[in-house]
């Protein structure tokens, strides 16, 4: 398939603090002991989607995930790394390597997304309708631990304002609305209400941040629109906007052209309007736009904007806060086993003292080694881990190279690769950050530690 | 929770006794409490206007009697007598399962008061069918029932079921097949439930405002262009209790369905039920008018139909959609084209061509006569050579020989055209003149004429309009008889859109040229109210607020104005200082202003009426300006209640003395002792008022420094009653 994959992997998110640092950058976090990245990689591979430019924030970051990458896919995928400014925002970050995009579709998708949606049935939907933009919606994720239930989730979506606004045509392929702010009354475009009839506005839904644009429209409006920064933001919202009235192929039809065809045009109205009335029920509303007065070729150019709505059993979330952290550790190992890799697959079982249980919904690193009397629930450790005897480890991920000392309870928290628990510490709901040591019998709640930045 | 359950099931236990001691009722508005249809309604109500023939109401009572209707409430206000009589001669009053009672009022001019004047006679003892008496349809109301009394067994504020039908409006003049605007609604799909109405949307607005909560309690809400409201309303009794309560509702839509919409208070829901196969439609306008009767020819609303409807009496369908009633005499060289009705004792003459035409009773047509499109009621005469295209001819009209009416004419009762005269296209012709005064509020017109015609007839015919006939004589061509009314400024261009003649095509191609156009404009108003964080972004983006400020500060000039106007008055008519203060209280309110703003512009008015009232010195201007104040200085000091509302009035009056009127510059110091004297400024705020000025650039400082003797004065007395306290 003609089509270029951007994955932008971003770099340091201030969401994600303490879990990520210089060392440990957004797309090498680990989820379920394999970084995040994988994630998505792993899907566009099973697409066959191979030619991938990964854009990252940073030079250092470049490195780190280029190695990783180099050593996890090599003669898998072709990929590239391209370094980007920070804050420059999404439409930024494409803008800067819009020079490398030669391929007639260009498929953007965040590097956080841990989905089992197939990225090439958004690309299919895409190529069907050839669509200047199509973009990936799913269910809003259930937030939140699992005991607060379906209805709890909703309500904190809610309070969020996670949610977007979304108008759909009555086909549900085609995006006629999209907002993403909630504070104010949404507006919805008539003439596009005009022309599709009805429109169906959805707020259960979600942008998924995964696009996939025709490059010529996605090359222009970056060049025209240089003001844009988000692709979800200013981009997307502006090609649905405009899709009836579209400004972006407008230069590829020579001006003269254009000129001639209106001298003729008031005559041939009549015929044309003749064919609007008979025509009542038009199979797509964009081919009653797209129609010139005078029936002949196009001036009035008009874009599709598709949508592929993911199924609702799908899984699709984004890693885009410590919450939604948790969530998809906690998932991955549950409800979305299915996700994990062939790679990801546990080496030699990891060493366990006596009367030591691990329950169901774990996964425990290579070369971990743990005491007597332990119990692991529902909670992720990763590799060369040392953990004492009588730890109590819930809901929990614990990274690389974390040595927990004896009678430390952890419940709902993460714990950063190097980090020392010295005896009997007791956290719940708390992060703590690459390397940092605590110290014995401290008890925290719901903290975020942290080594201090020099 | 338990508690309701059980007050639910007992309800259910207790509605097959409820359903069947209330027959199913209905009220039917047999006045549409517009103007639509004038001049024709001037003198016989929109009801009984012949529609294929037959009184438009019979199409609404021959369904609901099929519909399993069993008690109607005929409402009628305007021509009360005319619809009472025609009911009571009719085959209606004499009905086994189906009772046709009528209520009359002289004095409701809405539906609201209508329905008001139903509550209080407390008629309906249960769900009702509210439906106005110019309703075509023949739906079968056992679904939408069922669904509504399911729905209130659920949740008693389901109140209403709303029928809707598909149809998208046309997508050049964004108007429906009827004749209507766009309608825009929003439905929650899996409910049915209605949660926004929008019938007079601003055409100018590119986009529509769904409210945020609105989104955020339905996860998914479909907004439609594309269906079609068929007033048919199933009500529950609280409809017309909320009516009572609400005394300011008065339209069914504009106020009763929005107000309900918006009030989150009482939580009353309102619901749709769309039909799908079978036929609704409301006549609103004469465009709605053509486009029903050919559906009725066409048979769409089978069984109500016109040779049903007449049951015995001989009327005969005939190929290609022809009626034709038994005894009409039709010349053989006659050409009697597709979809066309004639009715009983009709002549016509040789040559003559009607195509898509309806013909009502007892018309004489003669010879080479061609009728496209038109409809013609009873004991009309049409002479040799005339053309009618698109026309309506009422009863009793006279075409004088080769007179020609083109596209979109009305003629009233009993016009008579003069020979070979042309009556443009658009004209509404009747005998009555035109009301000179219209009321600008559209509901209230038809009121108007709820006197009678038989008033309106005698007054007018035989008194002063006779000696005027062989004025309008000219205006319909020799022997010709009726006023052309004139269309309102502005209104021709519109005309058009629910005339009885189809749309002309250049109208539409200059429509289809200045949609392009608009859209050019809206895509870039896009930018400004994108909802999205373009708004900071973009350059342009701050428009929405200049405009707010825009709208407050036309606002206020137009608030000035009132007050300016309400003063005037007040002086001419000698109204009492209290009844002043009211009233100005009122537009206080309704412009949303402080009292601060009331101040200051009473004050303008005050001052602006001194200066314009004769003097010819400055003297003069000060004693009008001092008569003025003495008179009203109550009027102001109720709007002025602590010290920076009186210092506003000093600013004012500064602004006042720079721009609007100048002649009080000299005087500024004499008006402010004025003020002082009559107690309607303390000095704290005029002492205040020169401390803030103190700072201020030397241009602003004018006023200050010609008034400094008065200031100095008044500190030094203030330092006196200081002593004297000591």
């Amino acid at each position: 398939m003609d089509f270029q994959v951007v994955v932008l992997a971003g770099g340091n998110s201030k969401n994600l603090t303490p879990l990520v640092s210089k060392e440990l950058p957004k797309p090498l976090l680990p989820v379920a002991n394999c970084p995040v990245l994988n994630y998505v990689l792993h899907q566009l591979e099973q697409s066959n989607l191979k030619d991938l430019i990964v854009v990252v924030e940073g030079e250092d970051t470049a490195l780190l995930v280029g190695a990783w990458i180099s050593g996890t896919f090599i003669d898998r995928l072709h990929v590239e790394i391209a370094a980007v400014p920070e804050d420059i925002g999404t439409a930024g970050a494409l803008r800067a390597i819009s020079h490398h995009l030669t391929a007639k579709d260009i498929l953007v998708v965040s590097g956080d997304l841990v989905s089992d949606v197939p990225p090439g049935a958004l690309a299919a939907t895409h190529r069907r309708h050839d669509a200047a933009v199509t973009t990936m919606l799913c269910s809003i994720p259930v937030s939140g631990p699992l005991e607060s239930g379906s209805s709890g989730g909703k309500d904190k979506a809610k309070k969020l304002g996670r949610y977007n606004i979304i108008g759909l045509d009555p086909s549900k392929q085609f995006l006629l609305h999209i907002a993403t702010e909630i504070e104010k009354d949404a507006r919805i475009s008539k003439r596009i209400l005009h022309a599709v009839g009805q429109m169906e506005m959805r707020s259960d839904l979600m942008d998924a941040h995964m696009y996939a644009f025709k490059r010529s429209v996605l090359q222009e409006v970056l060049d025209i629109k240089d003001t844009f920064q988000s692709l979800k933001e200013d981009v997307l919202p502006y090609l649905v906007r405009s899709q009836l009235k579209s400004e972006a192929l407008l230069n590829r039809t020579p001006q003269g052209e254009e000129n001639s065809n209106e001298k003729v045009s008031s005559q041939n109205n009549q015929a044309f309007i003749s064919r609007i009335l008979a025509n009542a029920s038009t199979p797509s509303f964009h081919g009653l736009y797209s129609e010139n007065p005078d029936g002949s070729s196009s001036t009035r150019k008009t874009h599709k904007c598709c949508v592929y709505i993911a199924s609702s059993s799908s899984y699709c979330v984004r890693l885009n806060s410590i919450q939604a952290f948790m969530d998809i550790n906690r998932d991955v190992t549950g409800d979305a086993d299915h996700l994990l890799s062939p790679n990801n697959i546990i080496g030699p079982s990891p060493k366990l003292g006596t009367k030591t249980t691990v329950g169901p919904n774990c996964r425990l690193g290579e070369g971990s080694e743990m005491g007597d009397k332990c119990q692991v629930k529902r909670s992720i450790i990763g590799r060369h881990c040392r953990i004492g005897s009588h730890v109590k480890a819930v809901n929990s991920v614990v990274m690389n190279h974390v040595t927990i000392g004896d009678g430390c309870i952890i419940q709902g928290s993460v714990i950063c690769s190097n980090v020392q628990l010295q005896e009997r510490v007791v956290l719940k709901d708390c992060q703590v950050g690459a390397g940092f040591v605590v110290t014995a019998g401290s008890e925290y709640k719901a903290e975020s530690l942290a080594k201090k930045e020099k | 929770m338990g508690a309701q359950k059980k007050g639910a099931t007992a309800r259910v236990s207790e509605d097959p006794e409820e359903l069947a001691r209330h027959p199913l009722q209905a009220i039917l508005l047999a006045d549409s409490f517009t103007t639509k249809f004038r001049p024709i309604t001037l003198e016989r109500p929109k009801v009984l206007l012949p529609l294929v023939n037959i009184p438009m109401i019979n199409y609404t009572l021959a369904w609901l009697e099929s519909a399993g209707v069993e008690e109607v409430f005929v409402f009628c206000c305007a021509h009360s007598k005319q619809v009472i009589d025609y009911l009571e001669s009719s085959e209606w009053s004499s009905q086994p399962n189906f009772s046709v009672t009528t209520i009359e009022s002289h004095n409701s001019i809405s539906a609201g008061d209508a329905l008001r004047l139903i509550y209080e006679r407390n008629v309906i003892h249960g769900d009702f069918v509210l439906i106005s008496g110019d309703t075509v349809s023949n739906m079968s109301l056992t679904q939408a029932l069922q669904e509504h009394k399911d729905r209130r067994k659920k949740d008693a504020n389901a109140i209403m079921t709303m029928v809707v039908k598909q149809s998208k409006p046309s997508p050049i003049t964004q108007q429906s097949r009827l004749g209507t605007d766009e309608l825009f609604m929003a439905i929650n799909p899996v409910t049915k439930q209605l949660l926004y109405y929008e019938d007079k949307a601003e055409y100018s607005k590119g986009f529509i405002s769904l409210d945020k909560t609105l989104i955020a309690d339905n996860p998914s809400v479909i907004l439609h262009n594309d269906k079609q409201d068929c007033y048919i309303d199933i009500c529950s009794q609280e409809v017309l209790s909320l009516f009572t309560d609400n005394f300011d509702y008065q339209h069914l839509r504009r106020h009763f369905v929005k107000g309900l919409l918006v009030d989150d208070i009482m939580g009353y829901k309102i619901f749709t039920h769309e039909i799908h196969s079978s036929y609704a439609a409301r006549i609103d306008n004469f465009r709605s008018y053509d486009t029903i009767s050919k559906d009725i020819i066409q048979r769409w609303t089978y069984p109500f139909v016109p040779d049903v409807l007449c049951g015995s009496s001989a009327i005969k369908v005939e190929r290609q959609g022809t009626y034709r009633a038994s005894d009409v005499t039709l010349s053989r060289s006659a050409q009697f084209g597709s979809f066309t009705f004639i009715g009983q004792g009709t002549k016509i003459g040789t040559d003559t061509k009607i195509s898509h035409s309806v013909i009502g009773e007892r018309c004489t047509i003669g010879s080479n006569v061609t009728i496209e499109g038109s409809y013609i009621w009873n004991n009309v005469t049409i002479e040799d050579g005339c053309q009618l295209r698109n026309a309506i001819v009422c009863d009793g009209v006279i075409l004088k020989s080769g007179a020609v009416l083109q596209p979109g004419v009305i003629l009233s009762f009993k016009v008579v055209v003069g020979q070979q005269f042309v009556v443009p296209a658009y004209s509404k012709v009747s005998l009555l003149q035109q009301p000179t005064q219209q009321d600008s509020d559209e509901e209230l017109e038809y009121a108007d004429s709820t006197s009678g015609t038989g008033e309106l007839r005698s007054d007018k015919l035989n008194g002063d309009i006779a000696p005027d006939l062989s004025e309008t004589a000219s205006e319909l061509g020799t022997g010709g008889v009726g006023y052309i009314w004139t269309v309102f400024e502005g209104a021709y261009d519109e005309e058009w859109r629910h005339s009885v003649a189809p749309i002309p095509t250049d109208k539409l191609v200059k429509l289809m040229l200045d949609k392009d156009e608009d859209e050019e404009l809206l895509t870039q108003d896009g930018n400004v109210i994108s909802a999205s964080r373009e708004l900071k972004t973009d350059s342009d983006g701050n428009g929405s607020e200049d405009d707010d400020n825009e709208d407050s500060r036309d606002d206020y000039v137009s608030f000035e104005k009132e007050v300016e106007a309400t003063f005037l008055r007040a002086v001419h008519e000698n109204v009492k200082v209290d009844l002043a203060v009211l009233e100005v209280n009122a537009l206080r309110l309704s412009y949303n202003m402080a009292s601060v703003d009331c101040g200051g512009a009473i004050f303008y008015s005050m001052m602006k009426l001194a200066v314009e009232s004769p003097h010819n010195s400055a003297s003069e201007l000060h004693r009008n300006a001092a008569d003025i104040v003495t008179t009203w200085q109550k009027l102001l000091k109720s709007f002025l209640h602590d010290i920076d509302e009186e210092i506003e009035v000093i600013l004012k009056f500064e602004e006042m003395c720079l721009e609007s009127a100048k002649e009080f510059a000299a005087l500024f110091p004499q008006i402010l002792h004025l003020l002082y004297d009559k107690e309607i400024l303390q000095e704290d705020a005029i002492l205040r008022w020169a401390d803030e000025k103190e700072g201020a650039d030397e241009s602003d400082k004018v006023f200050l420094k010609r008034s400094e003797k008065f200031i100095q004065w008044l500190r030094e007395a203030e330092e006196e009653e200081d002593d004297e306290d000591e």
